[in-house]
């Protein structure tokens, strides 16, 4: 069927902000439905919250919004823009939850807008728990024993029926929101409860638990002509138990015969079919290793995380190809992109392994719940590609950036036998590390199993891996070793740490004898067709496919894995500086990790390394390619990691030269820098020794602000106000203590700002300034930010742009620069520089409509800022202001504290923008599902010392119609100051009106600010996770507060008596 | 043990040897299939060719007796770039190795499958060698150039003699050319009573047998060389319903005028899209085939070509414009393979089912 010729403009949602569970991935999906639109001749709009996304471009659609994903917001836009049609299946859900909304309200029949893709009764068929039940009934395809419930009672009574473990899952929410697993009554109570709390529809479904299964998943395509196909089955390597986005997956399946694979595949395409899905879908099966018996556990009908991965793992792009079925286009008649001759009726076929690991957020949430479970905690994958499963494995561990780079934990083999099977019994995030450890100790494959449920196919892996390791260590320089070695995947470090050597040693020993690695293409077809995709992966095998170009190229390192501090951002600016690298004539090959990214899509680049970043890795495809030079500035902390080892291999660092990147890193030149420059800094110390600690914060004088050196996001970093709380930090810190020398500054109080300047050598062009909101102590990263600046004169702004143009020529950088200063008491105090694009660089870069990561691309190559139309200094302020907020996933993770501090805990952001500093606001707070009704109930709950800055914040609550509660403490000193206020019960008081009650039935927001109670077991801790738990807005700095109420007012009608 | 492949263009590749250590020579092709080693192993279509797998692991699995599709395959060996260490499966009988050294087919692991798969789509499907030395490799390769490794093949993996496969309903005559037991487990499931013939059976030894239906089966070589059991067809097909699958295609297209040519490299694999022309569906279909009918030549008062490959165009299906007749060349009995076009059984049946009928 031709494409439909009666709509001329899309609509087309965004996901949001990324939150665990809903990542890149819905930017990559996005953006190419946008292409795949416009590439079909249609006018398409674009509406997302997220800044930080690549679809957000003004080149990726016709008309782009960045405004809140809700039904009022959009549906002012439909007003304004009068789409023909919209296609919602593309944002994850929270776009299929938007339109749903949308279709409730009329409006789409009102102003007759079609909904593309798969239809709404469809997606409510496939996510409504029993509705779904009784079509699988329908189609004889086997379901867990399972019942919708909509009280505790009914889940207990449920559970007593069928027999415990069971699983709870709350309907419509995403990741398995608040769902888990229950081996009795006790645990069934509270997370049921929690459940039906998050359930938007109080339901939640109780489910026998088919832990032990083998989990399958199909990537399944369908056009409106009926024709389906599966485009990739992947096999998770935890069995069913844990949540998919929190399990290592291999592709294609692993362990199923042809039988078992055929059955399965029949189920996915009959599902497919039956929900009459147009595009693609999800669909997870559950094996029983010792039968043909299988369930459906679910199927989500749109595309997805697993889509993604699907997409990079087999080349086929099929959140494109889904955009082009939604439009009318079938199967048979869209080109297949990948080899361009045949059709995209196509089911791939693999020549290689995939791995996908999870990337988890506890490097940074030190204290939170590890234990994985049916709750996806998660904040990002990686993904690798090899020709054996151990060397996809091992390319993959190597790409996670965590302490380890193979099998080999310390922590793992430090554990006693009895942690160790209690490791590999109850599975987290490092379980993988527990097995490797369980085999060193003599395990067999059996007894791992047995304490695992994991198939002996994939321990076997494990199990090869750690022989191979007593191979290489038994056989130092042997170079059949070696080459064996290589071929499972060992990194040359792992192999230099077994032979107890040096990395360059084993490196040079490979070279001398001509082990080096081969590059092979992912064709979507295992080579039976002649394939031009640019998309290559290492393997150490025979023939080399990928050959240098004619033309000169340049590498652009990508950021690797989300994770909290190094988000979606990094990977915006890494496609930025590729366009800008191919516009100024030169080939972009990209080297990435990630599979959700828009930089991992093979059409982005003349040419991709699917590869882990790691200095071997990135030297091999320099070997190959022997680039013009290596980009490190725009892929975070991991590209600008890569620097010094390339550098010292003799690969040219284009930009700001390596010494002056360590100049900038380095504490000691940087001080010196500073003083040079004759600019303000905090007081700083830097101490080795924890002695040394102490004794410089005695001197500098509490408070002070702790930290290693080297790290991002602030990871481990603590505003401490006593010795007492500087030993705690020394000993929580410990192993990070003993690698890195710890930073001590003064801790100043003031307003925090940052700039992204771009330097060539002579002028140094500031797009914009962004100023904090909250005042210092609140992570950047964390802290809301308004552009252009709101409480700056021109006297502060002058100061920032001198200070910004000192260090970026005293740095000699060239490029791109990101400078955090303090304004204490009216002199900006330099905080930190760091020498590579920021995370602040996609919001600028929207709002000036200065491409800051293409302009600093041009000048890295040459072109300098002049000759680009820019001048020296500051960049001219708009009209508009427009607000940054960031946002949280704390409701993902248990034993998170929400209390912001120095440490980066938000793992997102949205934007607000509009004429006013209060409507800006306003847009970003309900952006961030911070939506607060006319009148509402706010809880106060501060620390001694905040109780006269609360005072004016109660006052404007009340007066804007909210209802004061609080504790005796706080009740009182607001009662004396004439302010009606309820009070509650603190939590050891054994009154009638408990504080966790009110959170949970009465209160619209918590604010909070007892920082120090950050013990799990203490009043502010508890308070601020019955919050979380409890989807009630939680903020805890008062500038936050401020801003809200200024939001909040400029809403509200004045009352006053006359 | 390190054993060699070497072809007739004079490529060696160099891996190690699992399974049986005979020295083979075969027709060398790729199969891009990720799961059914074991069917393809044991399919009859693959005599004398040694098959490369384009999936990186085999052998996970291991071997079962309820997944075979003949029970002395005559495949010349098995090229793979890795055999799995611990095939895991409840249903695994054997390893695969073991397996293939009982069966006396040698295996060759640690092969970069990919870059002779690359070689063999640029050069088309070459034959070659299993050997241990490469010493005298062009003596190997000359003589190797000598062979016709298919020549004559159906006569040699053909039932000698008949043998039936009761059910309770409809009579069908099977002619064997290398059938795969999975065509007997669709008839089966629709309770046919089958008779397995030789391939040289004459249609006269048919007719006498009265069928209600004749099924051609696949098998491996050259359509052409098969001229006594052409005219059988010719014959049988104004008698009986008929459905030609694979081999059987290629015959029914012969006996009716059309040619047949060899592809470059065949389709090998289960991931063809075929289109059903009349109604423009597509189906994902299991195919294994070196050869094709050629689409100029078919008589089209005679034949109406059906399906076509979405890809390449290759003449897919057939049916007889004048006859209760029609084939295809992929296998809708899958095995290994989806079970997207499982339904042409059905036609088939019911056909038959008719005309039983109608007499």
């Amino acid at each position: 069927m031709p494409k439909r010729k009666d709509i001329h403009k899309i609509m087309v949602f965004g996901s949001g902000p990324i939150i665990i569970g809903q990542a890149a991935e819905f930017d990559y999906s996005g953006t190419q439905a946008c292409l795949a639109l416009k590439e079909e001749g249609y006018e398409t709009v674009l509406v997302n919250s997220n800044p930080a996304t690549i679809m957000t471009d003004n080149e990726i659609a016709d008309h782009v919004y960045i405004e809140p994903l809700t039904v009022e917001s959009v549906s002012r836009i439909i007003r304004q823009e009068y789409p023909d049609a919209i296609l919602p299946t593309l944002g994850g859900q929270i776009g299929l939850n938007l339109a749903v909304a949308l279709a409730k309200t009329g409006l789409l029949d009102e102003l007759g807008i079609q909904l593309l893709g798969t239809k709404l009764d469809s997606i409510d068929q496939a996510e409504d728990r029993e509705r779904f039940k009784e079509l699988m009934q329908q189609l004889h395809e086997p379901v867990p024993a399972s019942q919708t419930v909509s009280t505790v009672d009914e889940a207990l009574a449920f559970a007593h029926k069928i027999g415990y473990p069971v699983i709870v899952r709350p309907a419509f929410t995403m990741g398995g929101t608040g769902g888990g697993m229950c081996h009795d009554d006790d645990e069934m109570k509270i997370i049921a409860a929690n459940g039906l709390d998050l359930s938007p529809v109080t339901q939640c479904l109780i489910e026998k638990s088919i832990a032990g299964y083998k989990e399958i998943e199909f990537e399944v395509m369908r056009d409106a002509k009926d024709d389906a196909m599966v485009v990739c089955c992947m096999e998770n390597f935890d069995p069913v138990g844990i949540h998919t986005g929190d399990s290592i997956v291999f592709a294609p399946n692993q362990t199923l015969s042809d039988r078992e694979y055929q059955m399965l595949r029949d189920c996915a395409l009959k599902l497919i079919r039956a929900l009459k899905i147009e595009g693609g879908c999800n669909v997870q099966l559950a094996l029983d290793p010792n039968s043909y018996h299988y369930d459906v556990i679910e199927v989500n009908p749109r595309v997805s995380r697993s889509s993604a991965l699907a997409s990079k793992a087999t080349g086929y792009p099929i959140a494109k190809m889904a955009a082009k079925i939604a439009v009318g286009l079938t199967l048979d008649e869209i080109i297949n992109p990948v080899t361009g001759t045949t059709y995209a009726e196509f089911e791939p076929a693999l020549d290689y392994v995939v791995c996908k690991i999870p990337r988890w957020p506890f490097d940074k949430f030190t204290r939170a719940d590890r234990t994985l479970g049916s709750q996806m905690k998660a904040t990002g994958e990686v993904m690798a590609i090899g020709r054996n499963a151990e060397e996809a494995f091992q390319k993959a561990v190597r790409s996670l950036e965590i302490d380890t780079k193979d099998f080999f934990l310390p922590a793992a083999h430090q554990a006693t036998d009895v942690e160790l099977e209690d490791k590999l019994v109850h599975a987290q995030d490092d379980r993988l590390f527990y097995i490797a450890e369980a085999y060193r100790r003599g395990y067999s494959i059996e007894d791992i199993h047995e304490l695992t449920k994991i198939n002996d196919y994939f321990l076997d892996i494990v199990q090869h891996l750690v022989e191979l390791e007593t191979t290489i260590e038994s056989q130092p320089h042997d170079l059949g070793v070696l080459k064996q070695a290589k071929q499972y995947g060992f990194s040359d470090e792992t192999i230099a740490h077994l032979w107890k050597t040096t990395v360059d040693v084993v490196r040079q020993l490979r070279l001398t004898n001509g082990i080096v690695p081969v590059y092979k293409m992912v064709d979507t077809c295992a080579a039976e067709f002649a394939s031009a995709t640019p998309y290559f992966y290492s393997t150490y095998d025979h023939e080399n496919e990928s050959h240098r170009s004619t033309k000169p190229a340049i590498l652009v390192i990508g950021s690797g894995p989300i994770r909290i501090g190094q988000g979606v951002e990094f990977d915006y600016a890494t496609v930025h500086c590729v366009k800008a690298i191919q516009r100024h004539g030169y080939e972009a090959i990209v080297m990435n990790s990630n599979p959700e990214t828009v930089s991992t899509d093979f059409s982005i680049s003349d040419k991709l390394y699917f590869e882990p970043l790691t200095l071997e890795d990135v030297l091999n495809v320099c070997d190959l390619e022997q680039p013009a030079g290596v980009i490190v500035q725009f892929g975070g902390q991991t590209a600008i990691n890569l620097a010094a080892g390339l550098d010292q291999h003799g690969i040219k660092i284009l930009g700001t030269s390596v010494q002056d990147l360590d100049a900038a890193e380095d504490r000691r030149i940087f001080d010196q820098v500073i003083k040079d420059l004759q600019l303000k800094q905090p007081v700083g110390l830097t101490a080795t020794t924890h002695e040394g600690v102490i004794a410089a914060a005695t001197k500098i004088g509490y408070p002070v602000l702790v930290r290693p050196s080297y790290v991002l996001g602030g990871k481990a970093m603590e505003i401490v106000y006593n010795e007492t709380e500087l030993e705690q930090y020394l000993q929580d810190n410990a192993n990070v203590a003993a690698d890195h020398p710890i930073l001590i500054d003064a801790y100043l109080e003031g307003r925090e700002c940052e700039v992204d300047a771009i330097c060539d050598g002579t002028d140094v062009l500031l797009p914009g300034i962004m100023e904090h909101i909250e005042r210092a102590g609140v992570h950047s990263g964390d802290s809301m930010a308004v552009y252009p600046p709101q409480s700056f004169d021109q006297d502060i702004k002058q100061q920032i742009v001198d200070a910004t143009k000192k260090l970026c020529l005293a740095l000699k950088c060239i490029g791109i620069m990101n400078i955090q200063f303090i304004i204490h008491n009216h002199e900006a105090y330099v905080l930190e520089v760091n020498p590579r694009a920021s995370r602040t660089v996609p919001f600028l870069s929207k709002i000036t409509g200065i491409e800051m990561a293409q302009v600093a691309t041009r000048v890295i190559l040459g072109e300098s800022l002049r000759a680009q139309g820019y001048q020296d200094g500051l960049y001219r302020e708009p009209q508009m202001v427009h607000v940054k907020a960031p946002v949280f996933s704390f409701n993902k993770l248990d034993d998170v504290d929400a209390f912001l501090g120095p440490e980066m805990k938000s793992t997102g952001e949205v934007m607000g923008s509009d004429e006013t500093f209060e409507k800006a606001l306003y847009k970003a707070f309900v952006g961030a599902k911070m939506k607060l009704p006319e009148n509402g109930n706010v809880l106060l709950t501060i620390e001694d010392h905040d109780k006269q800055a609360i005072l004016p914040i109660a006052q404007r609550f009340a007066k804007i119609g909210y209802r004061l509660l609080a504790t005796s403490g706080t009740a009182d000193f607001l009662q004396k100051n004439g302010l009606h206020v309820e009070v509650v019960d603190k939590l050891h008081e054994a009154g009638q009106h408990n504080i966790l009650d009110a959170i949970r039935d009465q209160v619209d927001i918590v604010i909070n600010t007892m920082g120090h109670d950050y013990q799990k077991t203490s009043d502010g801790f508890i308070i601020r996770q019955t919050a979380i738990e409890h989807n009630v807005p939680l903020l805890t700095a008062l500038d936050t507060v401020d801003a809200l109420l200024r939001a909040l007012e400029n809403r509200s009608f004045a009352t006053q008596a006359l | 043990m390190k054993r060699y492949l070497v072809l007739e263009d004079g490529s060696v590749f160099a891996g190690e040897g699992f399974g049986a250590t005979v020295s083979t020579i075969g027709e060398v092709v790729f199969n891009t299939g990720m799961t059914g080693y074991q069917e393809s192993i044991t399919d009859q279509s693959y005599a004398n060719q040694i098959l490369v797998f384009t999936n990186p692991l085999i052998g996970n699995y291991g071997v079962n007796l309820d997944d075979l599709e003949s029970l002395e395959p005559q495949i010349k060996g098995v090229i793979c770039r890795q055999l799995a260490r611990r095939p895991s499966s409840w249903r695994m009988q054997d390893t695969l190795p073991h397996f293939l050294k009982q069966n006396n087919i040698p295996g060759l692991q640690g092969i970069d499958t990919r870059e002779l798969v690359r070689q063999l789509r640029e050069h088309g499907t070459l034959r070659g060698t299993i050997v241990d030395s490469v010493e005298q490799v062009d003596e190997v390769i000359a003589h190797l150039k000598q062979v016709q490794p298919t020549k004559g093949i159906i006569q040699k993996v053909s039932t000698k003699s008949a043998y039936p496969n009761p059910g309770t309903k409809r009579n069908i005559v099977v002619v064997d050319f290398g059938i795969k037991h999975s065509i007997l487990r669709e008839l089966a499931k629709r309770d046919c009573n089958v008779i397995v013939v030789p391939c040289s059976t004459t249609a006269q030894q048919i007719m006498n047998l009265n069928p209600d239906g004749v099924l051609l089966s696949n098998g491996p070589g050259d359509p052409e060389e098969m001229t006594a059991a052409v005219k059988m067809v010719a014959e049988i097909e104004q008698h009986f319903p008929l459905f030609g699958i694979c081999m059987g295609h290629q015959i029914f297209a012969l006996a009716n005028g059309a040619k047949t040519y060899k592809m470059k490299f065949g389709h090998r694999g289960f991931n063809h899209p075929v289109r059903d022309i009349a109604t423009g569906k597509i189906a994902f279909t299991s195919q294994n085939h070196g050869y094709a009918v050629d689409a100029k030549s078919v008589d089209k008062d005679q034949l109406l070509i059906t399906h076509e490959e979405v890809n390449d165009g290759t003449v897919e299906g057939l049916r007889h414009k004048h006859y209760p007749a029609f084939s295809v060349q992929f296998h809708p009995d899958a095995a290994p393979g989806p079970h997207d076009a499982d339904a042409l059984f059905d036609d088939f049946i019911n056909m038959v089912d008719q005309q039983k009928e109608e007499r």
